[in-house]
């Protein structure tokens, strides 16, 4: 059984359909990517599996367990966490105490709660910045902290939105590995990802959307030269 | 999550150093100085200034302190704004005047009661409310207060528009909550309902509950996406917030002994009860305190000084100081104390204030 089971997934905001009839599965362990233009649904079917939109139809099952409708916090607790595209940190909260909230789901107890924050930080690279107040971040660090805050709640599977967007070149490099280590720590993940080098150096399979419908998915290899994908991006001239 | 890999940057040295921090920075000299100072000072003030004035002004202080302090732990923490707490104090005072003028039921009982109800009103009110984000909860926080007096002018089984007059009891004073003789037990219990709200949120504020609170008020979204009930949570806030507004409540009408719906549900307290967390610094334990310590001396004197119609000049003078405070200390007098005061522990809480 796959770790995650999507089944004609849909949903329509009045006359646009932005994921339309959408099923796709995830294995355990794998990094699957999703593409696709801006406006192909990516975002949408991000925020119908973790419970931020309810969905007009389809089922998605999360170990087997149908997890649609559920609340976001729910969602969270049954093992899926995510990053946002336009990043949240808590602003006025000190990046340790950022993770702690994160923590406290599994001990109630502050000190343990920092203990596990100041692990989490440690991985992500972010531990001289613990007393910092996150508003003070850098956009790479603002990832690294979203990604330490998801990572403490301790999610089976774990999606991403933009890992390396609105980054600088140079914190590129870091964040792939950084997510290479979530993999090697046992962590499932779906990445949305623009820059195709990055997917094909990480993702073991790709999903393609465009206009809300999932057109292609495969190995990075195979996505990259699929026609109707090209032809999504550039227009049916470069196809 | 097992965290085997070798981690990007630091060393694992600098975790184990980080994990040897104390979670609160302990106290310095100067604030343990300031501690005993502090509160010599209150248990020998009613002593010293034995006038029912300057009592009379301390109490105001310490039951707008608290109030101050309960709308801190709904808005300052949690980040909902409400424009009706008045209707939770209104619920503490007519429960425990209405117990005790109709079956003689002690008002520390009716207390009890009353903050109780003013739970469930909170749970009531916040269920179908909760849902609307930043002024729209505003508002309907607002129209509810005023509906809850409305309807309390109207309801003749409390008294309606005259209200309840607390008979007046010269034997078991503190059974009764009464005390005709001095003003000075009335400044120790309305001390001590302080220090129960100052004690209250100091415990919320490094427990999960203040985590959850803060993280609601930054972002909510965030919050639910990290298994955060923002909806139950925010009850709890707002129930905290309802009962210890309950518990002032009481105390007001055990103080003046008398209630009616102008007195203790007007807008006008909600107001003024925003007015003294906001200009103290909302999000923060001293906060509210120091708006109320500010504040209700001024509204006291102006009120002797120029009669029954100071009350305008003092509203007057607080929109004055609102204006200043906005224009430049945005994080409340506290930012001041601070400035004067520095420490540790005030270097770490400095950026809870911009709610």
């Amino acid at each position: 059984m796959a770790m995650l089971e999507v089944e004609g997934l849909t949903k329509q905001f009045g006359g646009v359909v932005a994921n339309n009839d959408i099923s796709f599965q995830v294995e355990e362990g794998e990094i699957l990517g999703l593409i696709g233009p801006n406006g192909a649904g990516k975002s949408t079917l991000f925020e119908l599996l973790t419970g931020f939109y309810p969905p007009d139809r389809g089922t998605a099952r999360f170990q087997g367990r149908s997890i649609l409708g559920l609340r976001p916090d729910r969602i969270n607790r049954l093992g899926i966490a995510r990053t946002f595209q336009k990043l949240k940190p808590f602003q006025a909260m000190t990046v340790a105490e950022n993770v702690m909230v994160a923590a406290m789901q599994h001990s109630a107890d502050p000190h343990k709660a920092r203990a596990q924050a100041l692990e989490a930080l440690h991985f992500v690279g972010l531990l001289e910045k613990r007393h910092e107040h996150a508003k003070g971040l850098s956009t790479g660090q603002r990832k690294r902290l979203e990604m330490a805050r998801a990572m403490a709640t301790r999610p089976r599977l774990l999606l991403m939105d933009e890992v390396t967007g609105g980054v600088d070149q140079r914190s590129i490099p870091g964040l792939i590995e950084l997510v290479g280590r979530l993999r090697r720590e046992g962590t499932t993940l779906i990445l949305i990802e623009h820059n195709m080098q990055v997917l094909m150096s990480l993702a073991d399979r790709v999903l393609a959307l465009h206009l809300g419908r999932k057109i292609a998915v495969g190995t990075p290899k195979e996505i990259q030269n699929d026609r109707e994908v090209i032809e999504s991006y550039l227009g049916a001239a470069y196809a | 999550m097992a965290m085997s890999q070798t981690p990007a940057g630091a060393p694992d040295s600098a975790l184990e150093a980080a994990r040897a921090e104390p979670l609160h920075p302990p106290m310095t000299g100067r604030q343990k100085i300031l501690g005993v100072v502090a509160a010599v000072a209150l248990v020998a003030y009613p002593f010293v200034f034995n006038a029912p004035f300057p009592q009379h002004v301390m109490i105001m202080i310490f039951l707008y302190g608290t109030m101050a302090q309960s709308w801190n732990i709904m808005a300052g923490y949690c980040g909902q704004i409400s424009l009706g707490h008045a209707m939770f104090f209104g619920i503490g005072a007519y429960s425990s005047a209405f117990l005790f003028a109709t079956y003689q039921i002690s008002p520390w009982l009716g207390m009890l009661v009353g903050m109780i109800l003013a739970m469930a009103a909170a749970a009531v009110v916040g269920l179908p409310t909760f849902r609307l984000r930043g002024h729209y909860f505003a508002i309907a926080t607002l129209v509810i207060g005023e509906s809850v007096q409305i309807v309390v002018q109207r309801w003749d089984f409390i008294g309606a528009a005259s209200g309840i007059w607390l008979p007046i009891v010269r034997e078991n004073q503190w059974a009764n909550f009464q005390f005709h003789d001095s003003k000075i037990p009335y400044y120790f219990i309305a001390l001590g309902f302080l220090a129960v709200a100052c004690l209250a949120v100091r415990h919320m504020e490094r427990s999960r509950l203040g985590f959850y609170f803060r993280a609601i008020r930054e972002e909510p979204e965030a919050a639910r996406s990290l298994g955060i009930n923002i909806t139950l949570y925010k009850s709890l806030a707002f129930m905290l917030s309802a009962a210890l507004m309950a518990m002032a409540g009481t105390f007001y009408a055990q103080y003046v002994l008398v209630v009616d719906p102008e007195v203790v549900f007007p807008l006008t307290l909600s107001i003024l009860v925003l007015l003294m967390a906001v200009m103290g610094g909302v999000g923060t334990l001293w906060g509210p305190l120091l708006g109320a310590a500010v504040l209700i001396p001024l509204s006291e004197t102006t009120r002797i000084l120029l009669g029954g119609t100071g009350g305008a000049v003092d509203l007057m003078i607080y929109g004055a100081l609102i204006v200043m405070i906005c224009l430049f200390k945005p994080e409340g007098l506290i930012g001041l104390v601070r400035h004067w005061l520095p420490s540790h522990a005030v270097k770490k809480e400095a950026g809870h204030g911009d709610a």
